[in-house]
């Protein structure tokens, strides 16, 4: 493997890839569910190294690329309004809305500021009090503390032009809607270990419970993830499904308690629409009632939006793990990440950009 | 986007009564929120995501991480100037 002889850690690499080959008595099909953890496999070709013992099939945990459309194009139509300032994370830049992206808005005259923390954003509503300073605030469970911290202060400190545009996923309802779904082929799941390192993996056991399949969490390193997916192939090959934590140096059962805490006073769970997936019940979370004036999508009004996404997209057949990049006709010829069609070909951690970006212009099969 | 750096404590501080601090992540010192964690010290180890220490990790490991990320190039993602 080109990828793993680079790595340092190579020789650890292929011991840990051998054990797997060795135990594995047929292919079994394992998601990741994180972004984080999808780039990391593709960019070290562990999928290649693995093959014929582990399928993977990357998960939709990207948040940009889920993120609904319906939240990019209210996203564009408040950054186009005069007097805002939007601040976002870079990634969410380039994600294409019904007809334009930020870049666009902001190439017409937009004030876009791309921040590294929400705190950033509050500080620039600080600073800016005769303007309405919002902030696109995305992510999963592990972003949710920062976002939640940012309008906790806001709230705190009266900052009363900053508002926060929401769009939080949740893993656990994922897991389970990928679960429920006819046509699953997931026999284990890797866990993102940054979400547990907030959330804890308490939430997992019911899951593990109910659909009888092991739930390994890990981290981003290829170490990290070849020694989870060997514990998840274990766990398959024995028939004991159980919820398993290989990334124990950042996660611990409880999670990060004063995170939750505050999680659960400035947000609660809704229903959310998942880019190319549709709605999932009880997925996200929104504003709670005592920082609902925070909600730039109360403050701004952009509630009659019609979206209309690439009829050429399969983006959605993609992040439920049913499609691979490369199998999709765009991809690579209308669909780049210079000019992507879908929010999975332009996030880093989009499985269309890491096909993209290492390589990946035909499918697994196709080469044999 | 869901990744979170290792760095060290350098500097811990009250800024409108939240607990802050300056943390060096093999190089690159960044203001980060420290809220989350009440009992870090100076010279602890954590793992940061956009500003927010959300776990504490140990010295090896964290170390091992940013040699990690840094040959995958995600630390110039992370901390690289915005296009
Ligand atoms: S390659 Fe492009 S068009 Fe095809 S699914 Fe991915 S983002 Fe959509």
């Amino acid at each position: 493997m080109k990828y793993l002889d680079e790595f340092r850690d190579g020789e650890t690499a292929q011991r840990l890839a051998r054990e797997i080959r060795q135990t594995a008595t047929r292919t079994w099909s394992i998601m990741e569910v994180c972004g984080g953890q999808t780039h990391s496999i593709v960019r070290n070709g562990l999928d290649q190294l693995l093959e014929g013992a582990v399928e993977m099939i990357h998960g939709p945990g990207c948040p940009v690329c889920v993120t609904p459309l319906e939240l990019i194009d209210k996203a564009l139509a408040i950054a186009s309004q005069p007097g805002v300032i939007f601040c976002s994370f870079g990634d969410m830049l380039r994600v294409p809305g019904s007809d334009k992206d930020l870049f666009r808005i902001k190439a017409e005259g937009g004030d876009i500021r791309v921040v590294y923390s929400p705190l950033d954003a509050l500080q620039i509503a600080r600073q800016n009090s005769e303007r309405q300073v919002v902030f696109f605030g995305i992510g999963f469970e592990t972003t949710a503390p920062a976002n939640a911290m940012a309008v906790h202060q806001a709230k705190q400190q009266g900052i009363a032009n900053f508002s926060m545009l929401v769009s939080h996923v949740l893993v656990p309802p994922a897991i389970e809607a990928i679960m429920s779904s006819p046509t699953c082929r997931v026999q284990a799941f890797l866990a993102a270990g940054h979400v547990c390192s907030v959330m804890g993996y308490w939430q997992y056991y019911p899951l593990v419970e109910r659909y009888r399949v092991p739930i390994v969490i890990t981290g981003f390193e290829p170490l990290d993830l070849l020694e989870g997916i060997r514990r998840a192939v274990h766990l398959l090959e024995a028939g004991t499904p159980q919820v398993d934590n290989a990334y124990e140096r950042a996660v611990c059962f409880e999670g990060n308690q004063p995170a939750q805490k505050l999680l659960s006073e400035v947000f609660e769970v809704a229903d959310r629409k998942w880019r190319g997936i549709g709605e999932i019940p009880r997925s996200g979370w929104r504003l709670s009632d005592p920082y609902r004036e925070f909600d730039a999508e109360q403050r701004f009004s952009v509630a009659n939006i019609t979206t209309k996404e690439s009829p050429l997209c399969h983006s959605g057949e993609v992040l439920q793990g049913n499609l691979k990049p490369n199998e999709c006709p765009g991809f690579g010829k209308e669909c780049t990440p210079r000019h992507p069609l879908g929010a999975t070909m332009v996030s880093t951690e989009g499985a269309c950009a890491a096909y993209y970006n290492y390589g990946r212009f035909v499918a697994v099969e196709s080469i044999h | 986007m869901c990744l979170a750096v290792p760095g060290q404590v350098k500097e811990i501080y009250g800024s409108m009564g939240t607990q802050m601090g300056r943390v060096n992540f093999g190089g690159i010192v960044k203001e980060v929120c420290l809220a989350y964690l009440p009992d870090i010290k100076v010279g602890d180890y954590t793992i940061v995501h956009v500003g927010f220490a959300i776990a504490k990790v140990d010295e090896e490991s964290a170390h091992r991480t940013l040699d990690a990320f840094r040959e995958m190039g995600l630390l110039d993602e992370e901390f690289g100037e915005p296009e």
